[in-house]
């Protein structure tokens, strides 16, 4: 490289970065630096009144599984907490399923569509999408109640007399998770199987396949970093749900998110909080890590 | 019998399985808007037709209060970060690929690695602290939360925008005599401005969308239409919160129906 | 109206120094893409001198560096080492913005955001001349490229002939001192493809302005150009005229690339070739003692029914009937293979039939001797 053709790098490489430095600022002062303020408020000692005393604890940390027995000091597993973290990740990981198993045929029918329709049926899962997670909470909310929708409509049908108890169980917030997440389960699958070849299939169909071995030998294969990505988009916003449990859930089949704002409300405990929402932030981390590493494999493999 | 043609594309149950989802996604919204021209104070009970509760709602002071602060929020925070996402992608593409530019892109995405709650928690202590420091209050640390969580999604639409660009106009500017600036001003900024009021309608309605860290980062007063919402569920239901509800619901659906047409027309 | 814009261009042609009358020169011209052991020279040490007011065309493969070459003119890449200079003054480092030389994209690059008017004055209105000027240079330009009536329309409601008329006048417009042509007709169907080349050199007559045109279509290049620079592998293979290009290529890469050709091996005393079967030619002056190769167009292939006396003998392989011509694939004794174009005559039968022996002999000075 030439002098003038290195000054000219090095001076793309500055704009670049001069132009990008204000949304730097706002994220490193709005975004990324208040997690490092967490991570400090993670091992320090809980104030009486909420907020925390400047003195060093590990009591945040452990207190996330564990609990002190509070006659002889020694800790014992705290059942309560391990409930939550079992509950978030049963439901997170049973949401996933459930959008899944509904959300591939629906992305499958969209991108069958002629090429006209398509774009309407699109747009259709993208209102949901876009509409506000708290509203659609409702309208689930609405559906299943106690004098809802749902049984209203099953005691008029005389197939029950007494209405069905859904809302405020982990039932209730395993339908409205799987319901306000679906659109995020079906969009990259979509764009999975519209990438896909169509062609492929006649080809494993004039090659003997049947259609249960055509879907499992070449398109589930073939779209599997749609399934990937949709997985992920849906997990990791249902481990970290807060409105939904707290809406449909009533406060009792709490969540980790709902855990986490119990500890700097009523709990009082902000290192405990702290601590639960750097676990959650890690959980997260990983599933991500997975997916980035899966993802990047099957484009090594040329797919 | 005529037989039945064999489609390539079709798989069993495929096509009853979507339209079974279709409705289900819709039923309860549309529940939800029906029941907001409910004539009845309760919000299980069919009592009629009545427009009784939209006008409730609009005489409502705290739903007045909250839908105008909503909105304030969602367009400081709308012009803050597209203004930002803007120059943030024309800095990040069409130039060789340099040092630190995946760190830059990490940064950028980072409100939508982390889960809501966590955002929502460290900005509760860090506005805290503030608060207690300098005593200053008031609106600008909801707006600045949303500035940033809103920067990718006004990024996206931008960088995808200035991606599609033939490099080669601006190249051609500059062999007509087109300084650096005159090619931004007559070249660039209209060919990307389509995509540039995309990102801000996408930051504008999330940011009206947001529930969690608002209700994490506002003081006392300080209600958004959905905190406001979320309060009221607490309490006693009636259909004024669906009446609330489905006019936000308007408003998202023409501000998309408005940002498809506004990305697709330029394709 | 040519006349006025004659004028306007002020094109002196009276003879100057040498270095001034050139218009653009390239020395040493360097171009590497990468770094280090992945560095890959798109350009190669090339040293070009193109005249003032002539129509030059770079002809090569894709990938030969011809569009570098034309980057590192416009200034929209630096050289890795080497100079740029236009009529003599050095401006390897200057802008592209801050260059008399305009730009005809292969992707045209018209402003989709501009009408047609408004993307030919794009380059007067940056260089801040006066609206009635800009104004006036637009209308001549709309009527010189024949879109008066297209004018007000967005580039792309047009067709893709009119895109390359407006890209053209767009180019035009600054009266630049050299126009670039990056295969500005490669998108364009055969038939507009023919009555695009005949406009470009109407314009380049009328504004005497220097074309240096860029193509990968040998017949383009010749049919267009006054002088040809072929290019391959990064380097300057051979710069002439068409007739030069074609009749006297230097080495086997020109003479491959330009028409067909056959290449037989041949021994030399300096005056005379002998060929493969004893065949013997004169040798053109200046050709070394020792093993060369020798090539020679079909077309000045000549046979005879029978192999006669100071012919060559060949056993006709196979005929291809192609329209005006006929063409024999021919083997020599030892296996050589050779190509042979003849007229086809009234009934278009073939004189000679496969598996005939027929006599060889080349148009005297048609033979050549390659550097290679």
């Amino acid at each position: 490289m030439s002098a003038a053709e290195k000054a000219q790098a090095a001076q793309s490489t500055r704009n670049g970065w001069l132009l990008s430095t204000p949304a730097l600022v706002i994220l490193t002062l709005f975004a990324v630096g208040p997690l490092m303020i967490v991570v400090v408020y993670s091992f320090l000692a809980p104030g009486q009144y909420g907020n925390i005393e400047w003195a060093f604890s590990l009591d945040g940390w452990r207190g996330i599984l564990w609990t002190k027995d509070i006659f002889d000091d020694t800790y014992g597993l705290a059942d309560a907490n391990v409930t939550i973290f079992w509950r978030s990740i049963k439901l997170s990981v049973l949401t996933t399923l459930l959008t899944f198993a509904v959300g591939f045929p629906t992305a499958w029918f969209i991108a069958t569509r002629p090429a006209k329709s398509r774009a309407l049926w699109l747009f259709l899962i993208t209102i949901p999408f876009w509409t506000n997670l708290l509203i659609r909470t409702y309208a689930i909310n609405e559906v299943i109640r106690n004098e809802g929708l749902l049984n209203t409509v099953l005691i008029k049908l005389g197939l029950i007399s007494e209405p069905l108890r859904i809302i405020y169980t982990d039932t209730a917030v395993f339908i409205g998770m799987a319901y306000v997440y679906l659109p995020l389960m079906v969009l990259p699958l979509f764009a999975a199987i519209d990438r896909f070849d169509m062609r492929l299939l006649e080809a494993a169909y004039d090659l003997y396949a049947s259609r249960w071995q055509v879907l499992r030998r070449v398109i589930l294969p073939i779209v599997k970093p749609g399934i990937i990505a949709g997985s992920i988009l849906v997990f990791v916003p249902s481990l970290g749900a807060y409105v939904t449990p707290r809406v449909l859930g009533g406060g009792k089949q709490m969540m980790i998110g709902n855990f986490i704002d119990l500890q700097f409300g009523q709990g009082r405990n902000w290192p405990l909080g702290a601590a639960l929402s750097l676990t959650l932030l890690i959980i997260v981390t990983v599933a991500l890590l997975i997916y980035v590493k899966y993802a990047n494999r099957d484009t090594a493999h040329g797919h | 019998m005529a037989t039945k043609s064999f489609s390539v594309a079709k798989l069993p149950g495929f096509t009853a399985t979507a339209v079974i989802v279709f409705v289900t996604l819709y039923l309860p919204i549309l529940t939800l808007v029906a029941y907001s021209f409910n004539a009845s104070q309760s919000v299980a009970i069919w009592g009629g037709f009545s427009w009784d509760w939209y006008v409730k709602a609009w005489n409502n002071d705290a739903v007045k209060d909250a839908t105008v602060r909503s909105l304030l929020i969602a367009v400081c925070a709308a012009l803050i970060s597209t203004a930002v996402a803007t120059m943030a992608a024309l800095g990040t593409t069409r130039r060789k690929a340099f040092k630190g530019q995946t760190f830059i892109y990490v940064m950028i995405n980072q409100p939508l690695m982390v889960p809501e709650i966590v955002t929502a928690v460290s900005l509760l202590i860090l506005f805290g602290m503030i608060k207690q420091a300098t005593g200053i209050q008031g609106i600008g640390y909801v707006i600045f939360a949303h500035a940033a969580f809103c920067i990718p999604f006004a990024y996206l639409p931008i960088r995808a925008r200035l991606e599609g660009m033939d490099m080669t106009l601006e190249t051609a500017a500059a062999d007509l005599y087109a300084s650096p600036w005159q090619t931004f001003r007559h070249v660039t900024l209209p060919i990307l401005l389509p995509g540039v009021i995309a990102g801000a309608m996408l930051a504008f309605v999330i940011s009206l969308d947001d529930v969690v860290i608002t209700e994490f980062v506002k003081s006392g007063g300080q209600d958004t239409l959905p905190t406001y919402m979320l309060g009221q569920m607490r309490r006693q239901l009636t259909p004024e919160i669906n009446a609330i509800s489905s006019m936000l619901l308007a408003l998202t659906i023409v501000l998309l129906t408005a940002f498809f047409l506004l990305t697709r027309k330029n394709d | 109206m040519a006349l006025r814009l004659h004028n306007m261009i002020k094109i002196k042609r009276e003879r100057v120094t040498l270095s001034q009358q050139n218009a653009v020169e390239a020395r040493n011209a360097v171009k590497a893409f990468g770094q280090g052991d992945n560095a890959v020279r798109a350009l190669n040490d090339v040293s070009i001198e193109i005249r003032k007011g002539e129509f030059f065309t770079l002809l090569g493969p894709s990938g030969c560096g011809k569009t570098t070459l034309l980057r590192l003119i416009a200034g929209f890449e630096m050289p890795t080492s080497g100079t740029i200079l236009l009529e003599g003054a050095d401006i390897t480092y200057l802008p592209p913005n801050q260059r008399p030389v305009n730009t005809v994209f292969q992707s045209y690059a018209l402003f989709p955001h501009l009408t047609v008017a408004q993307n030919i004055g794009f380059g007067l209105q940056m260089q801040g001349r006066p609206k009635a000027e800009v104004k006036a240079t637009v209308d001549r330009m709309l009527a010189l490229v024949k879109l008066e009536a297209m004018a007000s329309r967005k580039t792309s409601q047009l067709s893709g002939g009119q895109q390359q008329r407006v890209a053209l006048a767009r180019a035009l417009a600054p009266s630049p001192k050299v126009l670039l042509l990056d295969e500005p007709l490669s998108a364009l169907d055969l038939k507009l493809r023919r009555e695009m080349q005949g406009e470009l050199k109407r314009l380049q007559t009328e504004t005497g302005i220097t074309f240096i045109f860029v193509t990968h279509d040998q017949e383009e290049a010749l049919t267009m150009s006054d002088r040809i620079g072929v290019m391959s592998a990064g380097k300057l293979q051979q710069v002439g005229t068409p007739r030069e290009i074609y009749t006297r290529p230097h080495n086997r890469f020109v003479a491959s690339f330009i028409g067909e050709t056959n290449f037989l091996p041949a021994t030399s005393d300096g005056s005379t070739l002998t060929l493969p079967g004893g065949y013997q030619i004169e040798a053109p002056a200046g050709t070394k003692a020792g093993q060369v190769t020798v090539t020679v167009r079909p077309e000045q292939v000549k046979l005879s029914p029978t192999p006669e006396a100071g012919t060559l003998p060949a056993t006709v392989r196979g005929v291809v009937y192609m329209g005006t011509d006929m063409n024999y694939q021919l083997h020599l004794a030892d296996g050589t293979e050779i190509e042979a174009c003849v007229v086809s005559d009234v009934t278009g039968e073939a004189a000679l039939a496969a598996g005939q022996t027929v006599g060889v002999r080349f148009t005297p000075g048609a033979a050549q001797v390659l550097e290679d």
